[in-house]
């Protein structure tokens, strides 16, 4: 058996106690991924806030399972990406599969040399505990557990809510409001922000399936298998002999019939054959939908994750998307509350992440196309491209089983110098002082969070960083204080030579580049990238 | 690049007699399926957007020619 799920204690809040609503600048809704992800982003730059969550535990089933590169690596900036590695499993290999035969396998990350991997599997649960400890650690994250927003009423300045906990209810004025909860989202709701998009005509069944099996770590799909005629299945290996397998089940099923467990067993039992024993952990039914709010900023409230956009499973652009948008929101919010940055700055969240949900909705929209034909030309040339697969190359990019979750370039980001995409940097090995580490360990970490990461080599030296500015310098050469690019793949992977240098953010995109960097330019730009007019 | 508008094929009849052999004996899903992988297989060696845009759009105004301005018009997805 799964072992008990914590428990987070209930604390009668002592707003209760008081008149008046109590004051909190920051108050985040939902201790989801995204929620935490966000409060501990927040509580790494120093700003405090109250979070909210209605239940008292973490997620119940597996959930978001798959964790991006970019999504470790954000996590490695929050220092939990060492327990993602340790405990998750590590996958950059999938297999597809038509009818009974492999058409083909893929490589995500066929390159070495970088700290995370493509995807780690690793169930919601899991990840949300770590989270919440993490979160209580650095003692900012003020966590209400069976709390509740009952209602809200959007002022100039703020919001005012009022919160329902088990003792009654109490109000709470919040300078800034940061919806994350969920799909389902009350905040959405209360405001009355319509959330429109496609719904999809298909139902998917879920199972957490506890079993001791031989399947390699790879990602399986299978289109109109032997074992489930006519639909797909999608197989994940995740930690403590738990496998996630997705079984299409068409728009027809009945969802309650298709929950009973012994309706499941047998699916699954006619999947691994009749002598692997295994045990349920979770079962769910889902049909899902890909829309997204017209904007995520409403004044003093933001929305982030599923609040916000709500994307198919395939591709694990949901979770994904979720905590990048944290990652982009974290440190305009702190430097915004600490006074560096104008509130303006925050309009950069819409112009960075609505084009970031459109290509994540998009890409998950083609796959659930072509996984789901909605008629006889659909269906016939999906199974075309994937009967031509098994023997023709040129058919396999065509093969849509999911297209899994790549970070957002930003392309058109009002907070980048001279229209560089501001993408996310790259990471590198690199030495320091001689020991093996990691470029991207140095990016975001030190004062404001901006880093000029300035390159150099034999007689070149690295270019200056003007007052208030952190500097990484990677060298050609072993330097002291320097990070030794000895791969050189720091240099051939930002595309930079000896003199040359990068200005990155906080969240480790690039807001610059600058071939004969100079102190002028470079500030400019660090002013432009903390939103301050030109 | 344009999509070629002049007659190309050195045997026109013998090509259409190729076609229909290759369809004979299968029903209308797996002559739906023969279909799509030639379409397929073409695409792919043409390899030019603009060509393969314009001949969809050239093909869907010859099916429904009043529906040349619709769907076909819009960017394929």
């Amino acid at each position: 058996m799964r072992l008990a799920p914590p428990l987070f204690p209930y604390r009668r809040p002592a707003a209760l106690d008081r008149p008046g609503p109590e004051a909190a600048p920051l108050v985040i809704v939902g201790a989801g991924p995204v929620g935490l992800t966000l409060a501990l982003d927040l509580a790494r730059r120093g700003i405090a806030s109250v979070l909210l969550d209605e239940e008292d535990t973490v997620s119940v089933g597996s959930r978001a399972i798959c964790w991006s590169k970019r999504t470790l690596e954000i996590y490695g900036r929050l220092g939990l990406g060492q327990r993602f590695l340790d405990k998750g499993i590590t996958w950059q290999r999938g297999r597809v599969f038509h009818g009974e035969r492999e058409a083909y396998a893929f490589d995500l990350l066929p390159e070495q040399g970088h700290e995370y991997p493509a995807f780690v599997s690793l169930q919601q649960y899991h990840a949300e505990a770590w989270l919440v400890e993490a979160c209580t650690a650095t003692g900012l994250v003020d966590l209400r557990w069976r709390q509740r927003v009952a209602a809200m009423e959007t002022l100039p300045d703020g919001v005012r809510l009022r919160v329902a906990t088990p003792d009654g209810e109490y109000q709470m004025q919040a300078a800034w409001l940061l919806a994350c909860d969920g799909a389902h989202s009350t905040l959405r709701a209360g405001l009355g922000l319509p959330f429109l998009g496609q719904i999809f005509h298909d139902r998917f069944l879920i199972a957490d399936v506890r079993m001791r099996a031989a399947f390699p770590t790879e990602r399986w799909f299978w289109f109109d298998p032997p074992f489930h005629p006519g639909q797909s299945v999608l197989l994940h290996k995740q930690p403590d002999d738990i496998w996630r397998i997705d079984f299409q089940l068409g728009w027809d099923a009945d969802p309650e019939a298709e929950k009973d467990p012994a309706r499941v067993r047998a699916r699954v039992a006619r999947m691994l054959g009749p002598d692997v024993p295994f045990e349920l952990d979770w079962i769910s039914v889902y049909t899902f939908r890909c829309r997204r709010l017209e904007r995520f900023r409403h004044g003093r409230v933001f929305f982030l994750g599923d609040a916000a956009h709500q994307v198919s499973p395939f591709g694990a652009r949901g979770g994904n998307g979720g905590v990048q948008d944290a990652d982009n929101l974290g440190w305009k919010l702190a430097a915004v509350l600490d006074g560096r940055a104008p509130e303006s700055l925050l309009d950069s969240y819409d112009a960075e992440r609505l084009p970031a949900a459109d290509e994540n909705i998009l890409n998950s929209s083609r796959s659930t196309d072509f996984i789901t034909p909605k008629n006889a030309a659909a269906r016939a040339y999906r199974d075309a491209i994937l009967a031509l697969s098994a023997t023709q190359p040129l058919a396999r990019p065509l093969v849509n089983s999911g297209r899994l979750s790549r970070p957002a370039i930003l392309t058109d980001s009002p907070l980048a110098t001279g229209g560089v995409p501001a993408a996310p940097a790259p990471d590198a090995p690199v030495l320091r002082d001689g020991q093996p580490d990691w470029l991207l360990r140095h990016i975001g970490a030190a004062g404001d969070g901006f880093t000029l990461l300035a390159f150099a080599g034999p007689g070149v030296p690295p270019a200056a960083a003007p007052p208030g500015l952190a500097r990484v310098v990677v060298s050609q050469e072993e330097t002291p204080g320097a990070l030794f690019d000895h791969a050189g793949l720091a240099a051939a992977r930002f595309a930079a030579g000896p003199g040359e240098a990068v200005l990155l953010r906080p969240d480790q995109h690039i807001a610059a580049r600058f071939a004969a960097p100079e102190l002028a330019a470079i500030a400019a730009a660090h002013a432009k990238a903390l939103g301050h007019a030109p | 690049m344009t999509l070629a508008r002049e007659p190309r094929l050195p045997d026109p009849d013998g090509w259409y007699a190729q076609l229909m052999a290759a369809h004979r004996d299968l029903d209308e899903a797996a002559s739906r399926q023969l279909d799509a992988a030639l379409v397929v297989l073409l695409a792919n060696h043409i390899g030019d957007a603009a060509v393969l845009a314009e001949a969809l759009a050239l093909a869907r105004a010859a099916v429904s020619p009043a529906g040349a301005a619709g769907p076909a018009a819009a960017p394929a997805r």
